[in-house]
């Protein structure tokens, strides 16, 4: 008997579609250059890439120039939340991808390299000595794109394990549907990554974490591939964050061996433990650096490749050395699957290690 | 004279690719020896070669 789609499926499946909206905007050329000037073709593309990488106030799908040399957005705009002597809150659509200031009770803001600004009534950006902006940016807690992809990611992880628990209950112990999936890749995360470093004791504190950073690591990453252009593992703030969780976990559930361990390293002569403490006391703020870093550049460094190479395409714009180029990327992109997975693997690997070393019990040195 | 900062980011790059290599290579003749062992080798080199990445990126991240 077919399972029928369940309603939850379907009210999930709309509220996705509900977001995409096309918003047409035209945009008139000025005077002095109509009809538009065309770019450089290199420029253009290094103006795609970065905007390809950068977050965006509004979930824009693409953009195209159509026949009256407009340019038209398709997406929908998000929310921008600022607080700036108090909660201002209004849509995107009012900085019309950074062609107009939005006014807000009187401030006016100005979107400017994809940050907020605050201006005044012309928009004046001043300059400081290294030409960067000097204007007042207001703390900015707004929906953008990139946020969104969060809580899509949230939802696809909350139903699919949902669906996998709920799997377990009727088989007496067999895992129907989701669960046969999933269920390899959970075993092999308790077998191979939760228990050799942990150990057999307190590994199960630490399942729930470890599963969860995999998980996400590895859909996020899998997002960032797709021609939706939402990279979020391409933003250090969120590999920062998930970084911090770690150091805060190892921190939080430390025994006393592990502290000592750090500060007095059992063992060694008295002046070795001198000048271990500080080296040592660095390490335990490296590990969870090196956890960001190591994330977020392979990433960014893998989108910005192949980027780059599809650029070089149009930039050949022959037969040979666009389809040299075409395979050159078609086979970094299944590269970048490789090293989307493996990333998530290794992040969870490196965090039950430095789990493992927190609540480790020696008991050979004394 | 000042040497630029790409070069350095190349020097990074020789480092990682030397030690990776290494690895690769040293995997390689503990398949051969023991096959019935892949498993983990790979698992190893996998962990192994990932860090020596981290060190790398965190070189080329600061020399940008």
């Amino acid at each position: 008997m077919r399972r029928k789609f369940s309603i939850k499926k379907i009210t999930f499946l709309l509220f996705l579609v509900s977001f995409v909206s096309v918003a047409q905007h035209g945009e008139n050329a000025d005077a002095e250059n109509a009809p538009k000037v065309e770019k450089d073709l290199k420029t253009s593309i290094k103006e795609y890439i970065n905007h390809h990488i950068l977050d965006s106030y509004d979930f824009g799908l693409f953009s195209y120039t159509n026949n009256h040399h407009e340019k038209v957005h398709i997406g929908s705009p998000l929310p921008v939340i600022l607080w700036d002597n108090g909660l201002k809150v209004f849509m995107s659509s009012k900085f019309h991808y950074g062609e107009t200031l939005a006014e807000v009770d009187g401030s006016y803001y100005k979107l400017y390299h994809n940050k907020i600004y605050k201006t005044d009534a012309e928009g004046t950006i001043s300059y400081d000595a290294e030409h960067h902006p000097a204007n007042v940016m207001p703390l900015d807690f707004s929906i953008t794109k990139n946020v969104v992809m969060i809580f899509v990611v949230f939802l696809i992880m909350f139903f699919m394990f949902k669906r996998m628990a709920k799997g377990y209950q009727k088989n007496n112990g067999m895992p129907k549907g989701m669960g046969r999936l999933l269920e390899p890749i959970v075993i092999y995360i308790r077998d191979d990554i939760a228990k050799p470093n942990i150990g057999e004791k307190n590994y199960k504190r630490y399942m729930s974490y470890l599963l969860t950073i995999f998980f996400f690591v590895w859909i996020v990453n899998l997002f960032g591939l797709t021609p939706i252009g939402v990279n979020i593992t391409n933003n250090i703030a969120v590999t920062f964050c998930l970084a911090i969780i770690t150091f805060v976990i190892t921190t939080l559930t430390a025994k006393k061996d592990y502290w000592k361990h750090i500060f007095w390293m059992p063992g060694v002569p008295v002046p070795m433990k001198i000048i271990l403490a500080p080296i040592e006391l660095l390490g335990t703020i490296i590990k969870p650096f090196s956890l960001m870093i190591r994330l977020y550049a392979n990433i960014t460094a893998g989108h910005i490749v192949l980027m780059s190479i599809i650029g070089m395409m149009f930039i050949f714009n022959n037969w040979l050395g666009s389809s040299l180029s075409f395979l050159l990327a078609f086979v970094l992109g299944i590269l970048e699957l490789l090293v989307a997975a493996l990333q998530a693997y290794i992040f969870t690997m490196l965090s039950a290690l430095y789990f493992g070393s927190a609540v480790e019990e020696h008991d050979d040195h004394h | 004279m000042v040497i630029p900062n790409i070069v350095g980011a190349g020097l990074v790059v020789i480092g990682a690719g030397i030690g990776i290599g290494q690895i690769g290579g040293k995997a390689m003749e503990a398949i051969a020896r023991q096959p019935e062992a892949t498993g983990k080798i790979q698992t190893a080199m996998l962990i192994a070669a990932a860090l020596i990445e981290g060190i790398g990126f965190a070189a080329l991240f600061a020399v940008s």
